[in-house]
């Protein structure tokens, strides 16, 4: 085909040919181009928008992963840290110390600590945190909101479409550029 | 119960509960610590290094160049399955099935309609370098690049034909795919070819059962019918073929010229070689021509019959829209069509949003979903007329060809080719060893 005959006029196919290849390359070429002009350069990672989760649970089990990208975080910036934590006991915790039944969290992954009377300082264990949200709600409704979820991007996977972020009923999980994967409570105003 | 309580104090204020979860970071004063105490910073691990996406790139790159290598000039089946393992290996369970050409259509879809979508330039590069090379090697990116490709290459053990009438039936399948994979991720609908990708779960060893179930079944159907899924579902092997169908180079058959011994013919599992056609005597180019015509009419009633059908479909069609859906469920709760409430519709009580900017919006998408649907119909159409045009048209070759449209350029056909085995000196070699044995 390559071989070139000058008394041989190029054949129809070949002609056709080699015209669908160029304009194709160029409608590629042009597509590219316009996608990278309409869209941008940034890269994208997917995360929860804190203030308009609504801790419903589904980030616990719809992530593609066995065990969800999806961590509570605790923002101690703004932590009342109270004694009576909202995030920590149920409303009808027997007492108020670090035993099993008293607790709200199902896998037992919030560490409670005392700091200075009547202070006590709470941290999640990541390890053990399923990402349900029952701390969040609790300490969304009782306390300051200092617990909230985060996708976690040393375990996310980047999906192209989130699988949570299409079973999120309130639409809290969107594409944040990756150089501000994190969406902090108490970082977003200026302090 | 105390949450109970919290919602209705709140509801008695005529405070909305969003307001309130936003004022409730001052609810308690932050302490002031007497102790040495120091408040524990927040650990934000970094996403993947881009590093990795423009390595994907790279690696795209020369597995393409080293495929089309083996394809074209070695013509080697052994190293062109080598090869395939790697990417099934790389591309699959390393870097597990995600960003891949197939899902890309959707990511260049959804950065030409959405302004607000960054798409990386991996995903640009990962939708175009597949079909450039297509458009100037065949579709050697099927051949050893693909791991889902290669999963099924892997589990193909008793190769079967598929009836010609099903295949042609079945074959209609991705094209309805592509189209209803770009309306999709047009309209933001959602990814869902992303959703219908049968082997992601096994790259991630896990994921949901139905996907996992959806997969098991592609990989069955593999052990006895070559690719189902490249075959009747891969809306990127559309794009693939149209490009491979006016390549420069493709894979042939034969290094040399075609001696016509058949032996060829039942080597593809795919039903991709073309066996010679006649030449249509002139009483049957005549006929032919006037069947054409018949033909081109049928295409453009198909058409147009596929518009219609569009416009009919397109309110079901958009109820896809999570957008819509919702906006279609908060009017019938409003209008008591149905009892109680869904996660979605109280979440979107409760955020305080107004009731008509949801119905503004399902209108806005219901629109373009209308246009959408009834080009995907009338693309469906023009699809089924063409393939029918193409059963009678045959491209008049005269040898035994791989069909460059449906040809995966896998090489099993290579062995069967005498010529093939002349070029290696298999028979030379083979008379050796007879000579050395005596």
């Amino acid at each position: 085909m390559s071989q070139k005959n000058p008394d041989k006029p190029i054949s129809r196919r070949d002609f056709i040919n080699t015209g669908v290849r160029i304009v194709g390359s160029v409608c590629l070429g042009g597509l590219g181009a316009a996608a990278i002009v309409k869209g941008g350069k940034r890269e994208m990672v997917w995360q929860i928008d804190p203030h308009v989760c609504v801790q419903c649970g589904n980030c616990a089990t719809t992530c593609v992963l066995n065990q969800s990208a999806v961590k509570c975080v605790h923002a101690h910036e703004i932590c009342g840290y109270c004694k009576l934590c909202g995030g920590y006991f149920p409303p009808d915790a027997e007492s108020l110390n670090t035993g099993a039944e008293n607790q709200l969290c199902p896998t037992g992954a919030i560490n409670r600590t005392f700091v200075e009377d009547p202070y006590f300082e709470y941290s999640i264990d990541e390890a053990l945190c399923i990402g349900c949200g029952k701390c969040v709600k609790g300490c969304s409704a009782f306390g300051n909101g200092s617990l909230f979820l985060q996708i976690r991007h040393d375990i996310c996977v980047n999906c192209n479409e989130c699988a949570i972020s299409r079973s999120c009923p309130s639409g809290a999980i969107t594409r944040q550029p990756s150089e501000q994967p994190y969406l902090i409570k108490g970082q977003e105003r200026p302090a | 119960m105390r949450v109970g309580l919290h919602r209705i104090v709140s509801l008695i204020l005529g405070i909305p509960l969003a307001m309130n979860q936003l004022m409730a970071q001052d609810r308690f004063p932050r302490p002031d610590f007497e102790s040495e105490y120091s408040k524990p910073p927040i650990n934000t691990p970094p996403p993947q290094s881009t590093f990795y996406e423009y390595l994907d790139v790279l690696i795209l790159f020369l597995a393409l160049s080293l495929a089309s290598y083996l394809v074209l000039k070695k013509r080697s089946r052994n190293q062109i399955f080598l090869l395939s393992l790697f990417s099934l290996a790389y591309f699959g369970f390393w870097r597990e099935g995600c960003i891949c050409p197939i899902g890309s259509i959707q990511n260049t879809t959804l950065a030409l309609f959405d302004a607000g979508y960054f798409i990386p330039l991996s995903a640009i590069a990962f939708f175009i370098l597949p079909l450039i090379f297509a458009l100037f090697f065949g579709r050697t990116f099927c051949a050893a690049v693909c791991p889902m490709g290669a999963a099924q290459e892997l589990v193909l053990i008793k190769p079967h034909k598929v009836h010609p009438k099903v295949a042609a039936v079945l074959g209609l399948l991705p094209y309805a795919f592509l189209g209803a994979g770009v309306l999709f991720a047009a309209t933001g609908a959602g990814f869902i070819i992303c959703r219908l990708d049968p082997f992601v779960a096994f790259f991630r060893f896990g994921g949901e059962f139905k996907m996992i179930l959806f997969g098991l079944l592609f990989l069955l159907v593999g052990l006895f019918y070559g690719r189902p899924y490249c075959r009747f579902l891969c809306p990127y092997g559309v794009l693939l073929g149209w490009a491979s169908k006016f390549s420069k180079w493709h894979h042939s058959i034969t290094p040399d010229q075609c001696t016509q011994c058949k032996l060829c013919e039942e080597s593809c599992p795919f039903d991709a070689i073309d066996k010679p056609e006649p030449i249509l005597s002139a009483d049957e180019q005549k006929q032919a021509g006037s069947r054409l015509g018949k033909l081109i009419i049928s295409t453009l009633v198909l058409a147009i019959v596929g518009g219609g059908i569009g416009y009919l479909v397109s309110m079901p069609m958009s109820k896809m829209h999570p957008t819509i859906l919702l906006a279609e469920r908060v009017m019938a709760e409003k209008n008591g069509l149905v009892e109680g409430t869904t996660l979605a519709s109280r979440t979107f009580h409760e955020s305080g949003k107004l009731t008509s900017d949801l119905l503004t919006e399902a209108q806005d998408l219901r629109a373009k979903f209308r246009t959408g649907t009834v080009l995907l119909f009338i693309f469906m159409g023009l699809v089924i007329g063409l393939k029918g045009i193409g059963v009678f048209f045959k491209r008049t070759n005269l040898d035994y060809e791989s069909n460059r449209t449906d040809c995966f350029s896998c090489g099993r056909c290579f062995p069967y080719c005498p010529d093939e085995h002349e070029r290696q000196k298999v028979l030379d070699q083979q008379k050796d060893l007879y000579e050395s044995i005596g």
